[in-house]
């Protein structure tokens, strides 16, 4: 097992100090850019709507993974960014203001449901969440003048200073170019002051509280981050869906963020980009069930509901780290071939914690 | 004058006075140990002062400031630092991490510009690695630097936990029961440290504690607290032989 030395501070500070970390993503990356010039058209398109689920469970993971918050209701956040994205293109703002307008809009939102719900702990926060965003949806639906309400709204183009992006590998590149913009930005608020304040407020609000931080400034930020970013992913995600309708950002699309970051392994970015591409997977597995299951049972509405359901369930028993967590194992296992040993990642005894004043 | 003045403070959780008119104070400089049976009200004082409770009656000041006019997250940049008798760590981040949050009190904090991550933000990061670095040193967890806290004993996180109290930089440290827990070897490494935070670093110590040895060998001033009163207070030696504090403790029949 390589052991990284430290001289410096700064090697504590900078992202990816591990050589074989840095070149693993340097691979990543450049297979993102060449991607054009092996893959067909269209599943570029389908890649663009991989980066889109990538950007909100990133922002999901802000919330739930980063600051402890759980979120039921996150579509709404995506639905709030993609109409706003879509009504300010039809009003004529360009794209390069729309966008971050989107996620700032989005993120207000949020912020003023963090500031709202500050107070709430896991089961209360899950149902204010949820009954969010049934009423975000409900609202989408009666604001006729601005939404189109249940008849749908038109997306606009993508154009950039006159310059239409007509072709899929275009907007693939700009989807790309945000997506890993966004990833710079929340890796840096995480090995900043800000990340270490929410991963706080996350593990122990009490001395969260007694070292100086405002745990409800720091809900109400996170929730500003986690929705603005949402709204990003969502305003992206308008214009691969050309024309929307409030239905589009329902439970089962909340539910299917949910399942992302769980499945991917809370906690980090790279386990929302994992849990991206198992969701982008996931619709083809559901397929291949279908066509064994008997028509009886494949025919029932809400068999996603169940198999999202099933598979948070699984991996919350059984692999909580998700599967960026099997990956750690499974590099280690590598690393230290063979002198691994399964007890490496069973959790230590967990003592007494007091939740007196939380 | 006074560091922290308690005056007459009562604190009720229904029927039941948790405190029951406590006054003490706390001079600059020394180390004043709270002893007493369970449910004394130890923990509780220290839950007032740092603002988790808010008493029925009676004032809590420092240093001029009344501390019941202020939330319990303005307490730390006040100088009091508090550590918790059952561990609250931030369990999944690694010791250098927790005590970097120790910091919190002393960092400026601006989200805008961390999303960025300029050179001002790099110069705050290393100058707080620094400042952790000092107090790393000081309490030799050098070698814990990088480990997730989950995975520390229980001794350890101990260490830690008040390792990260002195990050806060403290003038007045709040101990809750530094040595429980703990086995003897350990207890005499504690107190080592403790003596080494008070001289090196000039800090105020007001500690809850049950191993009198420990109190004894660092404790210039004790008091005593039975069912929400102060039953005496005095030197270690006095408070011991105090007959009051010896009925709380053993009964009435001693």
């Amino acid at each position: 097992m390589r052991v990284l030395f430290k001289t410096s501070y700064d090697q504590d500070i900078d992202h990816l100090v591990d050589p074989g970390e840095r070149i693993r993503v340097g691979l990543v990356i450049a297979a993102a850019l060449a991607a054009p010039l092996f893959v067909s058209s269209y599943f570029l398109s389908e890649l663009s709507i991989f980066i889109c689920y990538a950007l909100a469970g990133i922002g999901l993971m802000v919330l739930l993974g980063f600051t402890g918050q759980v979120s039921f209701g996150h579509a709404a956040f995506l639905g709030i960014g993609a109409y706003a994205q879509a009504a300010l293109l039809t009003h004529g703002v360009p794209f390069v203001i729309s966008l971050p307008l989107a996620g700032l809009i989005s993120g207000a939102v949020g912020a003023a449901l963090g500031r709202a719900v500050s107070k709430m702990h896991g089961f209360y926060l899950a149902v204010a969440t949820l009954a969010f965003a049934i009423v975000t949806e409900s609202v989408i639906g009666a604001a006729e003048p601005i939404t189109g309400g249940h008849m749908g709204l038109q997306v606009p183009a993508i154009s950039f200073f006159g310059f239409e992006l007509t072709e899929n590998w275009q907007v693939y590149y700009l989807y790309l170019a945000v997506l890993l913009f966004i990833i710079w930005g929340t890796a840096n608020l995480m090995r900043a002051p800000a990340g270490r304040s929410m991963i706080a407020v996350r593990d122990s609000e009490t001395s969260a509280r007694s070292l100086g931080i405002d745990v409800a400034r720091i809900k109400v930020r996170a929730f500003f981050v986690s929705a603005a970013i949402t709204g990003v992913a969502g305003g992206l995600m308008a214009h691969l869906l050309f024309y929307l309708s409030p239905e589009t950002f329902s439970l089962l699309e909340s539910l299917r963020l949910m399942l992302m970051v769980v499945v991917g392994g809370l906690g980090t970015i790279s386990g929302a980009i994992f849990g991206a591409i198992f969701v982008s997977f996931l619709p083809n597995v559901i397929d291949l069930v279908r066509a064994f299951l008997p028509s009886a049972l494949a025919d029932q509405a809400g068999l996603e509901y169940l198999l999202f359901g099933a598979i948070i369930a699984l991996f919350i028993m059984f692999e909580p780290l998700g599967i960026y967590g099997r990956w750690r194992k499974l590099r280690l296992f590598i690393e230290t071939y063979p002198y691994y040993r399964r007890a490496t990642f069973v959790r230590q005894k967990r003592y007494l914690k007091s939740e007196r004043f939380r | 004058m006074s560091m922290l003045v308690i005056d007459d403070i009562t604190l009720s959780f229904g029927g039941n006075k948790a405190l029951d008119g406590v006054s003490f104070s706390v001079e600059p400089g020394e180390t004043l140990a709270l002893i007493g049976p369970n449910g004394a009200g130890k923990s509780t004082v220290f839950n007032v002062i740092s603002r988790f409770y808010r008493p029925t009656s009676g004032s809590v000041r420092y240093g001029g400031q009344d501390l019941l006019q202020l939330q319990a997250h303005e307490i730390a940049p006040l100088g009091i630092a508090r550590t918790f008798q059952n561990i609250e760590l931030f369990e999944n981040a690694t010791v250098l991490n927790n005590l970097l949050v120790g910091r919190h009190a002393r960092t400026p904090s601006n989200w805008t510009r961390e999303f960025f991550f300029g050179g001002a933000t790099r110069a705050g990061e290393r100058f707080a690695r620094r400042k952790v670095e000092e107090v790393l040193d000081l309490l030799d967890l050098q070698h814990l630097r990088d480990e997730i806290v989950r995975d520390l004993p229980y001794g350890a996180r101990k260490n830690v936990e008040l390792a990260r109290a002195v990050c806060a930089e403290p003038k007045l440290l709040l101990l809750d029961e530094p040595a429980s827990g703990l086995n003897p070897e350990e207890v005499a490494d504690m107190a080592f440290w403790l003596q080494d935070i008070r001289e090196e670093l000039g800090i105020t110590i007001l500690m809850v504690e049950h191993n009198m040895g420990l109190v004894a060998r660092l404790a210039t001033r004790c008091i005593a607290l039975a069912s929400g009163r102060v039953l005496a207070q005095g030197s270690v030696a006095e408070v011991r032989a105090d007959r009051e504090v010896r009925r709380a403790y053993l009964g009435t029949a001693a």
